[in-house]
């Protein structure tokens, strides 16, 4: 295969200047580069821009430099509000990382049981929520949690827990905590699909192998499969992170843009939307938003190349 | 050939003529640009027929816009130059913003002007209240609508002081069977709205303490603002079981289900409540503080209406807005939208009992409006924010009156230059 790969390789080298496929290979890539520019770099560089802006007493924008990153990080009024959403949403994805992919490498593991019955019914269920509207999935837990029409205080009196109920939803404490299950709940399945999906993709012999040297399932589990599918894992957390990082239309479903209660539900997004378009009385201010938006991308950019940098190059590199 | 052809001119301007009086209605009608999308149907149904009936040659069309879009649409259609003749406005800065870059006329020359009064017209007028660039259209009332079933099964009359509303409250707490108070503080927003701005004004003496802090001489830290708040915390004990994830649509569902006996209110709700309760239910005003001789209330202007400077029918506008200012266009509003109260001085007979109810607590009260609204959340950290999450707190218990009266001074004092002296 290499031989005739090499020997194909030296005779398009013989063709000489002026090879056809670089123009071709430009022409392929041309819709793609231009989709891009147009609805993602450009905005991308716009909004950076806009970053550098504000709007001078008579009302002309002009530009300010570092002003609004600065203002951001050491006014008082905006680096409080600023931090107290770096810190939630950081929480916001602990407990993803925490939760939502553990359950989904034990759901994945169980759905890849040799004779499991009914597993497309399972495999089915458990990705539905995923496609709901966030409004919906936040309505729903909004009243399974109410206190005033919930289910869940009912449920849980039936098994002698219902001292332990509370109104989590209202309480600075537990809210954030409460909201990111429920976004955990939402969107598990995706994470169990793609770890489903590398598990179904090892070679049996693999594991027929290990099973042959004396290996039990948990250990084929732990020694063989989930080093397998480690860049599955990988690629999760990632898509968690610049999912989390993003996230907002929950939040503002259930708690609004303010974020109640004071502010413990708030995250990057919801912090962003306030500034960017305003809430009740407070005009928008798109440059402040702007430079929220910058800061909420840089953080995304660093998440995503810590990442590539120090996984995903170990992963390949153990893996050829 | 010549008479040919002045025979053919004669005929062209003939036809003309014969056209003319049917083509003088189909000048370009007014257009009304709104977010009022849900009253459609009363302003082409009920109040533009109204308006034609008296000025038959002056065509009006109602054309509305979804809220949530209203202001970036109508911003960009002003731009444009396609917005329509007439623009309802909403309340202070974001209709100011219009009249500044001169796309509102100024309105003081409109003789029906004069049946507005001041508090009325605050929320269209430049800051040193010279100009006025809307013609006020309607406010709503706050007060607490009770559940008139449960009022007489309990004998319990109607408060008119604080403490006899606690003794209310106490009576239905003791009872057991209904929540005293419908309120929730998972949206802020009610604890902000029908709680603080619905029960201060009888602490701040409505206009008074309101303009007060807006010229920097009074502070939120003064005792009627901690007044206000001790109140608030005061009704902790008498809300639902875990309001702090109560919604607002659970405080409606809450009470119009028979469940809870008082609802603070906005007078808004009247239609809605009409619809979903099936018992009788009434109004009273915020309850005065022990001693206190006046009553105030919050009387919030809500929408304007002002005239495109760029139309080209201006003249046709002006006589419009000048029939809105009439007893006329006042009963027909006001009948059609209970809860949302015309803002001239016409006395006026309303077909909802309620509504009236309400509307005669003008007589009664001292008029005011929320007092975040005018110029104290132009800055940052914004006032009216800032009212919604202390209010919050402070009925959940996390903040007491006192720091929270604090906290909002600090915000105000942190950028509003009256009130950093």
């Amino acid at each position: 295969m290499s031989i005739a790969l090499t020997g194909h390789a030296v005779e398009r080298g013989r063709e000489g200047p002026g090879r056809p496929p670089r123009r071709v290979l430009a022409l392929f890539l041309l819709p793609a580069v231009a989709v891009y520019s147009v609805f993602s770099i450009y905005p991308l560089l716009a909004t950076i821009a806009l970053s550098t802006r504000k709007t001078n007493a008579a009302g002309l924008s002009e530009f300010a430099g570092l002003a609004n990153f600065i203002r951001l990080f050491f006014d008082p009024n905006w680096s409080d509000a600023f931090w107290n959403a770096l810190a939630n949403n950081t929480l916001f994805f602990v407990i993803h990382m925490a939760v939502q992919n553990p359950i989904a490498i034990a759901l994945a593991a169980l759905l890849s049981l040799p004779g499991l019955r009914a597993r497309a019914f399972y495999r089915t269920a458990i990705f539905l929520p995923a496609t709901l509207s966030v409004v919906i999935v936040g309505f729903v837990w909004q009243l399974i949690l109410s206190p005033l029409w919930g289910v869940s205080e009912g449920l849980m009196s039936a098994v002698g827990l219902g001292g332990w109920f509370a109104p989590w939803l209202g309480r600075e404490g537990s809210a954030l905590v409460v909201l990111s299950l429920m976004s955990v709940w939402q969107f598990v399945g995706i994470p169990m699909l793609l770890i489903h999906a590398a598990l179904i993709n090892i070679p049996d012999d693999l594991t027929d192998a290990a099973l042959v040297d004396g290996a039990g399932h948990w250990r084929i589990f732990w020694t063989i499969k989930l080093p397998l599918v480690a860049p599955t894992i990988g690629l999760v957390s990632i898509l968690t992170f610049v999912g989390n990082f993003n996230a907002f239309d929950l939040i503002y479903a259930v708690k609004g843009a303010l974020a109640g209660p004071n502010f413990s539900t708030d995250i990057l997004g919801t912090f962003f939307y306030r500034t960017f378009f305003g809430h009740q009385l407070q005009a928008g201010d798109p440059a402040m938003g702007a430079a929220v938006a910058t800061v909420m991308f840089v953080i995304i950019l660093a998440g995503v190349a810590v990442y590539l940098l120090a996984f995903q190059r170990r992963l390949k590199g153990s893996n050829p | 050939m010549r008479l040919c052809a002045s025979k053919a001119v004669l005929a062209v301007l003939a036809f003309l003529v014969l056209l003319a009086p049917a083509g003088a209605p189909l000048a370009e009608p007014l257009r009304i640009e709104s977010w009022r999308s849900d009253d459609r149907d009363i302003w082409s149904g009920v109040i533009i027929p109204a308006f034609n009936k008296r000025y038959p040659d002056i065509a009006v069309k109602f054309t509305p816009s979804p809220p949530r879009e209203y202001d970036a649409s109508l911003n960009a259609r002003l731009a444009g130059g396609t917005a329509g003749d007439l623009i309802t406005c909403r309340p202070f800065d974001a209709s100011l913003k219009l009249f500044k870059a001169g796309h509102l006329v100024a309105l003081d020359d409109l003789k029906g002007l004069a049946r507005f009064r001041d508090v009325a017209r605050a929320a269209w007028r430049t800051d040193d209240g010279k100009v006025t660039y809307c013609l006020p259209m309607a406010s709503v009332i706050h007060g607490f609508i009770y559940n008139r079933r449960i009022f007489e099964e309990l004998k319990l009359s109607v408060p008119k002081t604080v403490s006899e509303f606690f003794a209310t409250l106490d009576k239905i707490k003791a009872q057991g069977r209904y929540t005293p108070l419908a309120m929730g503080t998972a949206d802020q927003w009610e604890a902000a709205t029908m709680g603080f701005q619905n029960i201060g004004p009888n602490y701040w003496k409505g206009e008074q303490g309101r303009r007060q802090l807006v010229s920097g001489d009074a502070r939120l830290s003064d005792p009627p603002y901690v007044a206000t708040l001790a109140q608030l915390a005061r009704w902790r004990p008498y809300l639902g079981r875990g309001f702090t994830a109560q919604s607002y649509a659970d405080s409606q569902t809450l009470f119009t289900l028979g469940r809870a006996a008082i609802y603070p209110a906005g007078s808004w709700e009247i239609a809605n409540f009409r619809k979903l309760a099936d018992f009788p239910f009434d109004a009273f005003p915020p309850p005065v503080p022990d001693g206190a001789q006046d009553c105030y209330i919050s009387d919030h202007t809500d929408i304007g209406i002002g005239i495109n400077a760029a139309s080209t029918n201006r003249k046709q506008a002006r006589v419009f807005l000048e029939w809105m200012t009439t007893k006329e266009f006042a009963t027909l509003f006001a009948n059609a939208l209970p809860g949302f109260f015309p803002l001239s001085d016409h006395k006026l007979v309303l077909n909802d009992p309620l509504a009236q109810t309400f509307l005669n607590w003008r007589q009664m009260c001292k008029s005011t409006i929320r007092n975040s609204y005018q110029i104290l959340s132009r800055g940052t950290p914004n006032l009216e924010n800032e009212i919604w999450n202390v209010s919050a707190q402070v009925i959940n218990g996390t903040l007491s009156p006192r720091a929270g009266a604090e906290k909002l001074q600090q915000g105000l004092a942190a950028w509003y230059p009256p009130h950093r002296r």
